[in-house]
């Protein structure tokens, strides 16, 4: 019989819920960390009681946090995140040159083959790695001083990078997300990247069609076909199907293409989900009707699925990381929300229901199948 | 000659948390000329015997103090005295503690 466990980071703590394969009844652990930022949380592919975890609070900045028993029991690693050489200066938010400052870590991405080596996205955006279970923390500076990123600026959560997919075919070829710069690839394992934003169309930046500028909330992949990418973009939902050199639009019938996760069924890899916010000044569902919209056909059609989720009076936002699939048969979809509520789906999208109700507002949800 | 002092501080919450210590702590710390202990010297004592700490009172890459901590003591707000400045004397004697505090904001 397989687990279920879900890793849940909040504004004020994280949260583990577990349950068996049936996932009917779950288990709340938490909060740990009570009281701190989690940003993420997320288990090594190779060993999954190993968890790597973010923590921060305005007072006392970056902890980093490492389990070894499935979340149990936590202690505290490396969190010295230094950048390599003159850390130079990106746009501040009027087009002004800004220095590069450390702020923390949005997403950990523990690699697919080495418990010990995981890779942080940070802000302000910078990609870093472990290679010794997070007690040091080295900076992959290929990808900040390739040429472009003395044009990247914040997007209004920060110059976070947030997005890191590691192509299970090719581990050395990796791509990354920053709001706001673009898409970002690298074939030699992080020592050289290219902008891969060809075909994203921005009104928000002065040349529409830039190589870098844009805001992409997220990127997501099928691990079968890791050519092709999907994109929730501040506006408009993107697919590429040559692993990011062009992209077209296939936003479609949805009633907003704006919004933030984006993420594929664990068995389909045309299946695709996203959740549509009302627009970039009013973070929350169009007529506050909370609904999942699923594509079976890799976009331009969709499809609003609402069984279980409420459909008036909801003004709750989804945040990029806080969307997640496990990998059973039928696939389960879950998110959180920033009104607290982690929502699950046992069938793909069909039904829905909430796992919990009351939690601080959700950063990241990742889900964990574990095979008994 | 060794003049080690015995500093009481005293931290936030969170602080105490993450190292694993309720109440006060007591750190030792080797005087300078005259007996002078200055924040800086109970900062890195703190930091060795605590290396949990390293970041959360004081910025790694420019070694200030952060944003929404505070330090006092005897009463008086010393956030703003250069780190190698010496705290008040109740404290390097140990009669008063040094006050490692969150700001109101920050959380």
């Amino acid at each position: 019989m397989s687990t279920i466990r879900v890793l849940v980071g909040t504004r004020k703590g994280a949260f583990i819920l577990t349950s068996d394969g049936a996932r009917e009844r779950w288990r709340v652990d938490g909060p740990h960390f009570a009281g701190w930022e989690m940003y993420h949380l997320k288990g090594s592919p190779v060993d999954p009681d190993r968890i790597y975890a973010s923590q921060s609070t305005g007072w006392h900045g970056q902890m980093m946090q490492r389990s070894d028993d499935g979340g149990r029991t936590w202690a505290p690693v490396g969190n010295t995140f230094a950048y390599e050489g003159e850390a130079g200066t990106h746009q501040w938010y009027d087009g002004t040159p800004h220095p590069w400052e450390f702020k923390r870590v949005w997403h950990v991405e523990p690699a697919l083959d080495d418990p010990d080596t995981v890779y942080a996205g940070v802000e302000d955006a910078a990609l870093f790695r472990t290679t010794d279970g997070g007690k040091t923390w080295k900076e992959l500076p290929g990808l900040r001083t390739h040429g472009t990123g003395s044009q990247w600026q914040p997007g209004a959560g920060g110059l976070g990078l947030h997005t890191i997919l590691i192509d299970p075919t090719d581990p050395k070829r990796m791509y990354v997300a920053i709001s706001a710069a673009g898409a970002f690839r690298t074939e030699d394992g992080g020592t050289t990247w290219t902008p891969i934003n060809r075909g994203l169309r921005s009104e928000y930046i002065p040349d529409p069609t830039a190589e870098v500028g844009h805001c992409v909330h997220r990127i997501a992949l099928h691990p079968a076909r890791p050519g092709v990418l999907f994109m929730q973009k501040h506006w408009d939902v993107m697919r590429s199907d040559d692993a990011g050199n062009s992209w077209r639009e296939v936003s479609g019938n949805l009633p907003s293409d704006f919004g933030f996760p984006i993420d594929v069924h664990a068995h389909e890899p045309e299946t695709i989900y996203v959740v549509p916010i009302k627009s970039d000044s009013e973070h929350f569902p169009p007529e506050g009707k909370l609904r999942v919209y699923r594509s079976r056909s890799g976009g331009d059609e969709w499809e609003a699925l609402t069984e279980g989720l409420p459909q008036q009076d909801c003004y709750v936002n989804i945040l990029r990381d806080a969307m997640a699939v496990d990998l059973l048969d039928p696939c389960g979809v879950y998110f959180g929300t920033t009104g607290g509520q982690v929502y699950m789906s046992p069938d793909g999208g069909d039904r829905w229901r909430p796992i919990v109700r009351d939690l601080p507002a959700v950063l990241s949800v990742e889900v964990q199948t574990l095979r008994a | 000659m060794s003049d080690e002092r015995a500093i009481r501080v005293r931290m936030p919450h969170h602080l105490r948390t993450i190292s694993g210590v309720e109440g006060e702590v007591i750190v030792r710390v080797e005087a300078g000329a005259g007996g002078a202990v200055t924040q800086r010297s109970i900062l890195d004592a703190l930091e060795a015997a605590h290396p949990a700490l390293v970041g959360t009172i004081r910025d790694q890459a420019s070694g200030r103090r952060r944003p929404f901590i505070r330090f006092f003591a005897c009463r008086r707000d010393l956030s703003h005295d250069a780190p190698d400045a010496p705290v008040p004397e109740e404290v390097a004697r140990g009669d008063e503690p040094f006050l490692v505090v969150g700001a109101i904001a920050g959380g």
